[in-house]
């Protein structure tokens, strides 16, 4: 059975299952409603810098309710990237460009579900994405239960600098699914799931791969289907303080799983400040055809290190300071992030030395919020 | 020669005896009242946590995506480092209000 | 297959099970033409509060938390409510059911509520209204019997108070 008709099972499973909450939600005698996402504006400026790569840019984000029955969301991002990373010195010049993506978002409240219809663009100068994605999110069980239902589809036009009459195309279809359970007056517990297919083109037109100490361009399969399971709870441990902790699993037929562990807790201090911290463990195993310098001849190999064998440990923490607050009115906060991420290849080299590869990165991000 | 066969209250060849009968009788009867009473028992339980209890977890640190534009960066960084994707999830189960 | 999960006979089994969970119990302890249950609750300014004491006027009590944003959306039209019709024999009480009265007080004073704000800190009022949604308002009538019952608060809901009011009033 083709992936694609798998998943049309799933989504039909799926959708007599929505359609039955649905219509118990309808045959509830209290008047309930979901809540509409509250008023928020966003401003942030984000800045990425490891392993060769500065990214940084300003980013948006407006959402106001109309008549208590709809909420807009617009968003705009800008990624100002300067690529000098492993990759590209070794095969390539550093090069600059940038990235703007826009997103706008409709939630409509009906008794008990909150529906989501988002639309995105993403356009780079030889990069085009555009997404559409729709959520529905119900809450059952006297609230106690949430449940959430989403799909994403996704095409992109894939092109090359220098290389006009180069044109390709990607898809992406994403299925989610997502349980959310009251436990106590103190704990909550989610499962979420995801099912992933891509298909096009999925490699990189700048990168190239290594047969027996040869550059070749890489050969990358034209169809990918993944998976990803997430268990999270999180808790209120009765000093003001929260924590989380969450595990997930991913897989795919490209031959990779990946197993990520987070841990946080989150702590107000005083009577304006949130301190969060947390961290994260990723591993993952390579893809099939993936090879550092293969030594047989395939039909696809790739040396993209981000499908090879490593290992992600990631720190952050974020403070939160609630600088202006008008109770009724509005509520501004200011904000600053830290991740610090540390990647340690185990199957891909440094070419320049032979040695294996491992590169330190940190994310700063400043932002402020309101809610009015 | 054929020997008409008639309606008999013995038991045709084969059948089970009747005191097995009855009991599969019984069984069956035994395993529809479990039933009705385990799924009366689904649709009974009560939310245990109230409304009025929810104190707690309507608090923003118990959100999983506090701040969306911080969550999605974060989000975009892992992508282009990493193959998994996916299952980040949107959380539900709030504070009860309506 | 992980995703044919969702054809396999017992997850069909378990369908109605999780459907017949979803419509939620509307069971209240508190139903409309039933008495209101008394109670006694010591209000925001200090003083004691019973609901008994105020047979012959119209009541409406609102269950509101400061941490949930429709009870806060619902507060000026409550205060309005109020001013409108408390010469009318009106009386609205809000009950608070936050864990840290303080907090309560705090947010009464800042929206500039001036009708009494009862606290129901241990919950005890709460746990005998059994309301299965917040915020919840009740309309009490005269001869102490609860007319109407509200769940959750949505835009416009007020001008149905306002009716309902006027309604018991002119009894």
């Amino acid at each position: 059975m083709a992936a694609s008709e798998r998943i049309g099972r799933w989504l039909a499973a799926l959708a007599s299952l929505i359609g039955g909450v649905f219509g118990a939600a309808f045959a509830t005698v209290a008047a309930r409603a979901a809540t509409l996402p509250e008023n928020r504006a966003e401003a942030m400026v984000h800045v990425y810098d490891g392993g060769g790569v500065t990214a940084s840019g300003p980013a948006v984000l407006v959402r106001k309710s109309l008549a208590d029955k709809v909420s807009l969301t617009g968003s705009y991002y800008l990624d100002a990237v300067s690529n000098a990373s492993i990759d590209v010195v070794t095969t390539a010049s550093p090069y600059n460009e940038r990235r703007n993506e826009f997103g706008l978002a409709v939630d409509y409240a009906v008794r008990d579900s909150l529906l989501t219809l988002a639309v995105g663009a993403s356009s780079e100068p030889d990069y085009d994405t555009r997404s559409v994605s729709l959520d529905i999110a119900q809450e059952t069980f006297g609230g106690m239960t949430s449940v959430s239902l989403g799909f994403t589809r996704a095409t992109d036009e894939v092109g090359k600098t220098g290389d006009p009459g180069f044109h390709d195309q990607a898809t992406h279809w994403q299925y989610r699914v997502g349980v959310t359970q009251i436990l106590t007056p103190k704990w909550l517990a989610s499962v979420n799931l995801e099912a992933m297919s891509d298909s096009g083109y999925l490699g990189n037109v700048y990168r190239v791969a290594r047969v027996f100490g040869a550059a070749v361009p890489e050969q990358v399969p034209r169809t990918r289907s993944s998976r990803a399971v997430k268990f999270r709870a999180v808790g209120d441990l009765g000093q003001r303080d929260a924590m989380h902790a969450e595990y997930r699993y991913f897989w795919d037929n490209w031959d990779i799983k990946a197993h990520t562990v987070e841990a946080g807790y989150s702590r107000y201090l005083g009577q304006s400040l949130l301190a969060d911290g947390f961290i994260r463990y990723y591993t993952q195993s390579a893809a099939l055809f993936y090879s550092d310098n293969a030594q047989t001849e395939t039909t696809y190999v790739s040396r993209n290190r981000q499908l090879s064998d490593f290992d992600n440990v990631v720190v952050g923490g974020k403070l939160s300071y609630d600088w202006k607050k008008q109770p009724g009115q509005y509520d501004l906060k200011a904000h600053a992030a830290v991740e610090l991420l540390n990647v340690k290849y185990h199957n891909f080299t440094d070419i320049r030395d032979g040695s294996l590869y491992s590169l330190r990165a940190a994310v700063l991000q400043l932002y402020l919020t309101a809610t009015y | 020669m054929n020997t008409p066969v008639a309606a008999s209250p013995l038991p045709l060849e084969g059948a089970p005896p009747a005191d097995r009968r009855s009991r599969i009788r019984g069984g069956r009867l035994v395993i529809a009242w479990l039933v009705a009473t385990m799924l009366s028992a689904c649709a009974a339980p009560e939310p245990w946590v109230k409304p009025y209890e929810r104190e707690r977890l309507a608090d923003p640190i118990m959100r999983l995506n506090r701040d969306a534009l911080s969550a999605k960066h974060s989000e975009h960084v892992r992508d282009i480092s990493e193959a998994a994707r996916g299952a980040t999830g949107v959380q539900g189960g709030g504070c009860g209000c309506k | 297959m992980h995703h044919t999960m969702f054809l396999r006979p017992w997850f069909r089994a378990l369908l109605p099970c999780v459907l017949v969970a979803s419509v939620g119990t509307a069971t209240a302890a508190v139903q409309t033409s039933a008495a209101a249950p008394d109670f006694t609750l010591r209000s925001v300014g200090g003083a004691n509060l019973r609901l008994g004491e105020q047979r012959g006027q119209v009541v409406l009590v609102n269950f509101w938390a400061t941490w949930c944003g429709p009870c806060r959306q619902e507060m000026p039209h409550l205060n309005r409510l109020y001013d409108k019709y408390r010469s009318s024999g009106f009386v609205l009480l809000g009950v608070n059911i936050d864990d840290d009265p303080r907090a309560a007080a705090d947010l009464a004073a800042k929206l500039g509520l001036r009708f009494p704000v009862l606290l129901d800190t241990d919950k005890q009022v709460s746990r005998v209204y059994d309301m299965s949604a917040m915020p919840a308002t009740l309309l009490i009538d005269r001869d102490g019997r609860v007319r109407h019952i509200h769940r959750g608060y949505r835009d416009g809901v007020e001008r149905t108070y306002e009716e309902q009011v006027r309604g018991l009033l002119k009894e």
